[in-house]
């Protein structure tokens, strides 16, 4: 056990913990600054691991940006101080589907990965990871490129107000009449 | 090796304590004599130079306020988390020629920008926190002008980037050569308009609009807990100046930058304090919708322009 490794778990427990405490808290808004907490660990873990630019993009789009945007919608609603009563949540299917699942992998990762020594790969650099996402992974960066402009269209597509219909003359009449 | 990580966060936590009190003294002056005041004249002696020392102690005697219906916890800890960003970034900074840096960082560019987008978590943690109408309208308005910002913001940090061919800040400067600055010139203004929104600096101010807003997200603190929010603000333009130095104004470059380039460095960092300070006494605040609309219908277009331009010239440039 070295430092690394100690450090890796203790920050893992902070990822789980804040990600559970999302999951648990009654009060809206502090379930999303829980989020941060999680989000935050996972991206220490990247650092610990030396993947430095991960770590920086993780902070920079989830918690700069995603969090950010959900605390946001958040407070455009009803986001009461104190506990929120009505919040449904599935809990015990829930915890049957996230504890299994988590359990799953984590067996699958020991069973299949467990014996092997991996040597660390060099610290990740911008230059690295430019290198690998232009190069060899170049196919899959354009097509998720696609889909995200995709997306982007969706969306303005989706938020532009409806076209209006088309008006005769009684229909002008009317929005004459009541907004006078 | 340990003694000399020490010396050098010790080196920036000085910083961290004093720039901010210069600048902060020189708003009070500045803006006096602009204005045709005096200013500070009596906290010791010297044209009021102890002022802020001064208003320091006051804040510091002053009753620690939470509101009952307020969300204690959360409330409390904004603004730690309002400061604590810009007191990394300043790490990361590059003073002069060579190690002169806090931490040579080989993403440091994008540690900024990632670090600096962090603020806005603050801010919303004390709109909401304080359970007060004023202050939740003004954290919602600093929210959409923050992430509106940060767009520009980062892409005409992108342009350096690109330009310099290398995103660690001590790189860049040393790539950085005089006729960039009429190259990168869109960029730099875009930059440092996008920044002084990002600090919600007037005219960028709509989210504590004194007239409107009471306070925006500050209306329910006192004492220290308002004292590390202003902290923060004028940390805030210790850091977009420095920023916009380093990456657009050369940093250290200048006549004997050898020996006198941390200087260099700092004389940039203030002119470009003064700028912030001046813009603050000569413009009115905009309004919300202007403010979105200088935003996405100007500076996003212009920084994406800056970015082609880049890429082409660096392209012509083999």
């Amino acid at each position: 056990m070295t430092l690394q490794d100690v450090l890796l778990s203790v920050v893992g427990l902070v990822a789980v913990a804040g990600g559970v405490a999302v999951v648990t808290t009654k009060q809206l808004v502090r379930a999303g600054l829980w989020l941060v907490v999680a989000l935050g660990a996972v991206a220490v873990e990247f650092l610990l691991l030396g993947a430095e630019f991960a770590a920086w993009v993780q902070v920079l789009i989830y918690v700069g940006a995603v969090v950010v945007l959900l605390l946001f919608a958040v407070m455009l609603t009803r986001a009461p101080i104190g506990r929120s009563s009505d919040l449904d949540r599935p809990a015990l299917p829930a915890t049957l589907v996230g504890a299994a699942s988590g359990l799953g992998l984590a067996a699958l990762f020991v069973g299949v990965f467990g014996q092997f020594q991996v040597p660390a790969p060099a610290v990740g650099t911008a230059e690295r990871i430019g290198d690998s996402v232009f190069g060899a992974w170049v196919l899959p960066f354009e097509v998720l490129s696609i889909l995200l402009l995709a997306a982007l269209v969706g969306a303005i597509v989706l938020s532009r107000p409806a076209a209006p219909a088309p008006q005769d003359a009684s229909a002008d009449a009317v929005a004459q009449g009541s907004s006078r | 090796m340990t003694w000399d990580v020490i010396l050098r966060v010790a080196l920036v936590a000085v910083a961290f304590l004093t720039l901010p009190l210069i600048v902060g003294q020189t708003e009070h002056k500045v803006m006096a004599h602009m204005q045709a005041r005096l200013g500070p004249m009596y906290a010791g002696a010297f044209h009021g130079w102890a002022q802020l020392i001064a208003d320091g102690v006051k804040f510091a005697q002053k009753e620690d306020v939470t509101p009952r219906a307020a969300d204690g916890p959360v409330f409390r800890l904004a603004p730690a988390v309002a400061l604590l960003p810009y007191l990394l970034v300043l790490l990361v900074i590059p003073l002069g020629p060579g190690d002169l840096v806090g931490q040579q960082l080989d993403v440091g560019l994008f540690f900024v920008l990632a670090v600096v987008g962090v603020g806005v978590i603050a801010v919303l943690m004390a709109a909401w926190a304080s359970a007060n109408k004023y202050s939740l309208l003004g954290g919602l308005r600093a929210a959409a002008q923050l992430l509106g910002y940060e767009l520009p913001f980062v892409l005409s940090a992108a342009s350096v980037a690109m330009a310099a061919g290398t995103l660690s800040l001590p790189g860049i400067v040393a790539a950085w050569q005089p006729w960039w600055l009429l190259w990168q010139l869109p960029a730099t203004i875009v930059f440092f308009v996008s920044g002084l929104a990002e600090i919600r600096r007037p005219p960028f101010d709509m989210p504590i609009a004194d007239s409107e807003l009471v306070f925006g997200y500050l209306t329910e603190y006192t004492g220290l807990r308002f004292a590390f929010f202003l902290l923060a603000e004028y940390v805030g333009i210790v850091v977009i100046s420095a920023l916009t130095a380093a990456l657009f104004l050369g940093g250290w470059h200048g006549p004997w930058a050898e020996s006198v380039g941390w200087l260099w460095m700092l004389l940039k960092t203030g002119a470009v304090a003064f700028v912030v300070i001046w813009l603050r006494v000569s413009w009115p605040r905009l309004r919300e919708d202007q403010l979105q609309r200088l935003c996405w219908l100007v500076l996003v277009p212009l920084a994406l322009a800056q970015l082609v331009l880049t890429a082409g010239v660096r392209v012509a440039l083999g």
